[in-house]
């Protein structure tokens, strides 16, 4: 590494921070006028989406095209590996919260609001009738909430087992296209990565479909109490998640098929393999604690 | 995107106009602005510290009504912490890190610009619900639903502010540790890194653990608004006091943020001044690693009266105690430097002798607090308002007041006023004791935080504390004058500034070149740290 610090890399001065700042800006404050009633601010959110989405597609381009000029040596190579796996680790932080909602759910609030431990008196002077049970079909005030009751939830071994097989291959097969690259099989490479996109889009099609199911036949809504709110958030956070990292994959696809890579120098493709894992990882956590246990 | 053919990668070739701030990717220029920025936020939320000292001068309700009283009081608070403080360590990392560690820049300035610009428009997004339907947020900066929940229109703009910040800090953060781990200069080991690059490392590790937990948090509050969920309500299975548990696992890692790089300075500091090398380096390190790991720990000491089994209040407890262990290693380090040494008094070294008393008296009301039984006395009370003041204000703040009169000659060229310097050390430092000390008395004979008015009883203290109050307003004004005077011209400053001052930062030309170190230096073991 030391020898290639001869000369540095330094970018030229780039507008996409600046539009990138904007476009959120937009989207924000869109967003909020949005949910404070306002059709409006619909469409300003609508403009500032469009605007990051620019801004991704601008600035990506230009540093895809940096590297394609060689501009990058090595110590770059390393500090977007830096900032790759410390950018995962925040994402892996942001799910904490949400997992953390759910045990601190199953195992204090809901325990107590039963009338478990300390929480006697709140059981008997609030809800009297409210017993603990997960998932919490009746939660404690049902008239604080409209239309909250269900009878079932999502089994494990349906179409979430399906789906965790389908992830599992997918962070298989992303390896495959990885080994195929560093063996310098371009061809192998496309295929492979063609594999885990599908896998991946299949996921979330599989996704939406038991969505649409939970919503219109079971009666779980993100109203449904903590059992409907915490279910929703992570599996939904975490969708949102699997489909920008299809779209990533896509775009490594796109970029494999152009032959952008090389077996030494590949790290678009290995930052997006790493993103791939990480959603594969949270799934698993998602399958055991949201679904299975 | 490229502006202007004759652009070289390495040059020594600035920008120039207004693209030259919009669109940098230098880290002096992006520090600059961070700082230029911090200041501006600094006096809005002073502004706001000035009212709400107004309205407490006096018993009985004078200038504001309750309701805009409790805006300013969240305002301020939101504001200092993310506008002024946090910002400020973050200028002053971009201008020193790359210099200390013998880089040309941070290891990706574009996304260095980006951090930086998206403050301005979080802050106007926060700003502007001052003149909204319902007014700004008032349910203090912790924001704890079901009070924050009823806010008007400003909730959303406070959710999605919040994670605006949320997203320049981690970035930031990505930024930071990727410069200091990949950047520095052969021969710059880990344990030769200046002491200041130290406590952003770890600091940078508490905003990428700390932040994003903040902004699920919110987000979570934000659904309870406006989609129906129940992670903050009993009646649907949830619990507020979640909230508060997820906010102080943020927030309490967030008091270090702003701290840290404070010790940093200051470590920087006293050897300079005390013409000795920093006693204790090695468990310099080792103790602030110490307190960042222990910080995410400890957080439901910030909750001791909401109500948790037994267990948890002695826990918390003893947990709080443990991190006043690496906090006394930090602090008679700083003694056993100055011990025997060659002292002079000038105002970096003045803010930070100051800081280091102090700080330690806002340590130690932070351990009286730490008590279980003890904090149900003072919880919410004028103490813990005493307290945290005590370590932000003369801590925090000093920490940067000291750090920007440090090394204002090394980026200016220039020397600043010293006479200006120590008028506006002294004022302060007389007139932070004279605001905050009193609040200890008010705390522990009972007043209540966050109110507007009280009783009769309390007026004297109260009196003295918002007279301070506005002398330390006043006198903030000093360092403006300062920093502009310092700017356009004074005496030439020599490349090592100050007699004591060892590192790579103080073998550059002052003002440094464009970009700093274009060839990278070699370090040894004598030329590494002071």
């Amino acid at each position: 590494m030391s020898d290639s610090n001869s000369t540095y890399f330094i970018p030229d001065p780039s507008r996409w921070p600046l539009v990138g700042s904007i476009a959120l800006f937009l989207t924000f404050i869109g967003a909020s006028t949005m949910l404070n009633g306002s059709g409006f601010g619909t469409f300003i959110m609508g403009i500032g989406i469009a605007v990051v989405v620019y801004m991704f597609a601008g600035w990506f381009a230009e540093v895809i095209g940096e590297s394609l000029q060689g501009k990058y040596n090595q110590q770059v190579d390393v500090s977007f590996r830096w900032g790759m796996s410390w950018f995962i680790f925040s994402e892996v932080m942001f799910f904490a919260a949400f997992f953390g909602a759910l045990f601190y759910a199953r195992q204090l609030s809901v325990p107590w609001l039963s009338g478990e431990g300390a929480g006697a008196l709140t059981n008997m002077l609030l809800w009297p009738d409210f017993v603990m049970d997960w998932p919490i079909l009746a939660i404690p005030d049902e008239n604080a909430f409209i239309d909250s009751l269900f009878y079932e939830t999502i089994p494990a071994w349906g179409v979430p087992a399906l789906n965790t097989a389908i992830l599992l291959s997918s962070g298989a097969t992303v390896t495959f296209a990885h080994w195929a690259l560093k063996n310098g099989n371009n061809r192998a490479l496309c295929w492979w990565l063609f594999a885990t996109v599908l896998l991946g889009f299949t996921f979330v099609y599989f996704q939406a479909g038991e969505y649409y199911h939970a919503y219109t036949e079971l009666n779980v809504k993100f109203s449904s109490g903590i059992y409907g709110s915490t279910f929703y958030m992570l599996t939904g956070f975490h969708g949102f998640h699997v489909t920008m990292g299809a779209t990533m994959l896509t775009v490594i696809l796109i970029r494999s098929m152009k032959g952008h890579f090389t077996e030494h120098n590949h790290f678009g493709f290995e930052a997006v393999a790493w993103y791939w894992h990480f959603v594969d990882v949270v799934w698993l956590g998602l399958f055991i604690f949201v679904y299975w246990l | 995107m490229s502006y202007g053919a004759g652009h070289d990668d390495n040059h020594d070739h600035k920008p120039t106009g207004i693209g030259r701030w919009l669109f940098s990717t230098n880290h002096k220029d992006i520090g600059t602005m961070y700082l230029i920025f911090a200041l501006i936020m600094f006096f809005i939320g002073g502004a706001m510290a000035m009212v709400i000292r107004a309205e407490l001068f006096q018993p009985g309700l004078q200038f504001v009504n309750p309701q805009f009283f409790n805006q300013m009081t969240t305002m301020h608070a939101l504001i200092m912490i993310f506008g002024a403080l946090m910002p400020a360590g973050v200028g002053l990392a971009n201008w020193m890190i790359p210099m200390m560690i013998g880089a040309p820049d941070m290891a990706l300035p574009r996304m260095n610009n980006m951090s930086f610009w998206i403050l301005p428009f979080a802050f106007i997004l926060l700003l502007s619900t001052l003149f909204m339907d319902g007014g700004a947020p008032a349910g203090g900066w912790t924001m704890y639903p079901p009070l924050t929940l009823q806010l008007g229109n400003a909730f959303p703009f406070l959710i999605f502010t919040i994670h605006l910040l949320g997203i320049s800090s981690i970035l930031g953060a990505i930024n930071i540790i990727a410069t200091i781990f990949n950047m520095r200069a052969p021969g710059m080991t880990f344990m030769r890194l200046p002491l200041f690059v130290w406590t952003w490392i770890i600091t940078a590790f508490l905003l990428i653990a700390a932040m994003p937990v903040f902004a699920g948090a919110v987000t979570m509050m934000l659904t309870d608004k406006f989609f129906d969920t129940s992670f903050f309500s009993a009646a649907g299975g949830g619990d507020p006091v979640l909230f508060q548990h997820l906010f102080w696992f943020f927030g309490h890692p967030e008091v270090y943020i702003l701290i840290l790089p404070a010790f940093g300075i200051v470590s920087q500091i006293l050897p300079t001044f005390a013409r000795k090398p920093l006693f204790g380096y090695a468990s310099m390190v080792y103790a602030t690693a110490a307190i960042a790991f222990l910080s995410f720990f400890v957080w439901a000491h910030h909750m001791f009266t909401v109500g948790m089994p037994l267990a948890g209040e002695l826990y918390f407890m003893y947990a709080t105690m443990a991190i006043a262990v690496p906090t006394g290693v930090k602090i008679f380090n700083w003694i056993a430097t100055l011990w025997k040494g060659s002292m002079t008094f000038e105002t970096p070294m003045l803010f930070s002798l100051a800081f280091i008393v102090l700080f330690t008296i806002g340590g130690f009301t932070g351990l009286m607090m730490g008590i279980t039984p003890v904090d149900f006395q003072y919880h919410d009370t004028y103490f813990i308002v005493a307290h945290f003041h005590y370590v932000l204000v003369p801590g925090a703040i000093f920490g940067v007041m000291a750090g920007i009169y440090f090394w204002l000659p090394k980026w200016t060229g220039h020397m600043y006023n010293e006479t200006l310097g120590k008028w506006h050390f002294w004022l302060s430092a007389v007139s932070v004791n004279v605001l905050f000390f009193p609040q200890h008395f008010l705390g522990l004979a009972g007043m209540p935080r966050r109110i507007p008015d009280y009783n009769v009883q309390f007026a004297d203290w109260n009196m003295v504390s918002s007279l301070g109050g506005f002398v330390f307003g006043l006198s903030q004004l000093l360092l403006v004058v300062v920093v502009i005077q310092c700017v356009r011209g004074g005496q030439k400053a020599t490349d090592q500034v100050w007699e004591g001052a060892h590192g790579l930062e103080w073998t550059l030309p002052s003002p440094p070149p464009f970009h700093s170190f274009t060839t990278p230096p070699q370090v040894t073991e004598a030329t590494a740290h002071s």
